[in-house]
């Protein structure tokens, strides 16, 4: 379970350059829940997820992940509790450690790591038969450096380090925007299959509204720092991408006639 | 051609800095620190193993205390740049600049002899082999002794989560890697390594001297990279055995530069030298990576 109540992020704060990304965000996830987020740049989308991931701290308000108040807790320290997989394929493994290394650190998520050999043949063995799930043929690759394989194949092993270990919550922010399309679909076939299997706690991201509302259970829409929309049943069965479109549309009128105002 | 006290001799050299090359390759390539400090902790290390050991102390606990010493100066180069945000290179300059006073200190003079002194290697001269082959095989040992245990940790899960920090800090991050932790831990090693080597130095030379410590990064920094020029990136173990190498090969070639009278070169042209082998081995990858793209 997720909760947040009146989370306040302000960068920058008494600088000429002040920004009030979140303005008093309220959102309570139940357990297993999957939720799409989506609204136009600079809405707020990331922070949010820094906010429950730890590399943004809130200035005001409470972050609960399960029974645990992580709002003051490091990234580090609440990586035992988050997954999560970044829209750069770069960012969520390490390039110059190969597949199995990557995969025997993210096997440690947020656990204590001794002085045990990374890669004895029991995880070898483990870690095999998960990439091998993969059906990418990167099963015979685990000796390969992550910086050799395409942007697809990085993020899909990212998938798979992401539940590795155990945890609450799944973060991914636009984690398929940096791929083509058939690579993306891919992607975002195996995010639906790993989040169902693991009945995650799942927040994500997407640019597209497509995306949005063909899968989760639930879909909240960001703008200005604040939710402007969250459905969920019947009412976001009924709602039609045009939908959404419009209510961007009008989202981006509404500031054009603000900045008018100011200009005026 | 080099006669055979003085290849020995360049061998024996090579191993005692082959800790500097390790210690140089855990905070350069490892944890992608540029740590000067080393140019303080070596001669950290010879210092506080000779005075320990002129006042009577068993040699090899006056190599441990060196070690700590060593850990000691790393650990303050870490703080000031995880603690204090000072960028990691001019962070270990002031360690580095800061010790040399303290190594005066320590030493109360800027030299301290260890002639008739029971040192880690007496034991081991009256064994019936020569000295000059009794020094490099001592040292040796000790180095493989610590290539297998700097292997076997860099191949562990704490190993691991070090060299992911070096990788990615922010993938280490949010795999709960403590970042800032790390960067203590690694220079604390690393220097404590080359700590050891600074007490093996004073052992094998039979004196410590605040002077001895100019220039030993770019030593070390030469070996790590002959050793990546020779062996390539083909795992952990491959490139620690590089460092070894690396810094074996350093040695004989300043020792054969020096020998060959046709080249006239003098003791004293030596940090000359050292830098126009560092320069050529900084260049001779770049050359390479051109050639074959
Ligand atoms: N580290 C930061 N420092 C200053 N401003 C930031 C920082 N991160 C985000 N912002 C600003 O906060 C607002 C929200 O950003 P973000 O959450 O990244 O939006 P998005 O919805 O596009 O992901 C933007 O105006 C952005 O410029
Ligand atoms: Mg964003």
């Amino acid at each position: 379970m997720i909760d947040l109540s009146n989370i306040h992020v302000t960068f920058g704060k008494g600088t000429p350059l002040q920004k009030e990304a979140l303005k008093g965000v309220n959102l309570t996830i139940e357990e297993g829940s999957f939720v799409t987020v989506i609204g136009s740049n600079g809405a707020g989308k990331s922070t949010l997820l820094g906010v429950l991931a730890g590399d943004v701290l809130a200035n005001e308000g409470k972050v609960m992940i399960g029974s645990t108040d992580v709002t003051r807790k490091s990234t580090s320290a609440r990586a035992g509790l988050v997954a999560r997989v970044f829209q750069d394929p770069l960012a969520g493994s390490c390039g110059s450690l190969s597949i199995e290394e990557n995969l025997a650190l993210a096997t440690r998520r947020g656990e204590r790591r001794g002085l045990r050999s990374a890669l004895g043949p029991r995880r070898r063995e483990i870690f095999r038969e998960r990439i091998a799930e993969l059906n990418l043929g990167l099963e015979n690759r685990m000796k390969d450096r992550m910086d050799l394989l395409s942007g697809g194949q990085r993020q899909a092993v990212s998938l798979v380090m992401a539940t590795m270990a155990g945890s609450d919550v799944l973060l991914l922010d636009e984690h398929t925007a940096a791929l083509d399309p058939g690579m993306a679909e891919f992607i975002m076939k195996l995010t639906q299959r790993v989040v169902s299997e693991r009945k995650l706690t799942t927040l994500m991201v997407t640019h597209s509204m497509r995306q949005a509302l063909d899968f989760g259970h639930r879909t909240i829409m960001l703008h200005g720092g604040e939710i402007i929309l969250d459905v969920s049943g019947d009412s976001r069965k009924d709602l039609q991408v045009e939908d959404l479109i419009a209510m961007f549309r009008k989202m981006r009128g509404e500031t054009l006639d603000d900045d008018a105002l100011l200009i005026g | 051609m080099l006669s055979q006290i003085a290849f020995w001799g360049a061998v024996e050299l090579g191993l005692v800095f082959a800790f500097v090359a390790i210690g140089v390759f855990l905070a350069f390539r490892v944890l992608d620190f540029p740590d000067l400090t080393v140019d303080g902790s070596f001669p950290l290390g010879a210092a506080v193993a000779a005075v320990l050991i002129t006042v009577g102390i068993n040699p090899w606990l006056a190599a441990a205390a060196a070690m700590v010493a060593g850990a000691a100066a790393g650990t303050v180069t870490a703080f000031l740049n995880v603690r204090f945000r000072i960028l990691n290179l001019l962070a270990s300059i002031l360690t580095m600049i800061a010790l040399f006073s303290v190594n005066l200190r320590v030493m109360g003079k800027p030299n301290v002899a260890l002639i008739n002194a029971d040192t880690m290697l007496s034991p081991f001269f009256g064994l019936g082999l020569r000295e000059v082959y009794v020094r490099p095989l001592f040292v040796g040992v000790l180095v493989v002794i610590a290539v297998i245990a700097v292997w076997r940790f860099l191949e562990s899960d704490a190993g691991l989560a070090m060299r992911a920090t070096g990788a990615n800090p922010r993938m280490s991050r949010a795999q709960g890697i403590d970042t800032s932790w790390q960067v203590y831990l690694g220079l604390a090693l690393s220097n404590a390594l080359v700590a050891l080597g600074g007490a093996l130095f004073a052992q094998t030379n039979g004196f410590a001297d605040v002077t001895s410590g100019v220039g030993t990064i770019v030593v070390g920094l030469a070996a790590v990279i002959i050793g990546e020029t020779l062996f390539g990136a083909r795992g952990i173990l491959l490139a620690l055995i590089g460092c070894v190498v690396g810094s074996i090969l350093y040695r004989i070639a300043i020792q054969l530069a020096l020998s060959t009278d046709a080249l006239g070169l003098k003791a004293s042209d030596l940090n000359l030298v050292t830098a126009v082998l560092v320069a050529v081995a900084l260049v001779l990858p770049r050359l390479r990576r051109g050639a074959s793209s």
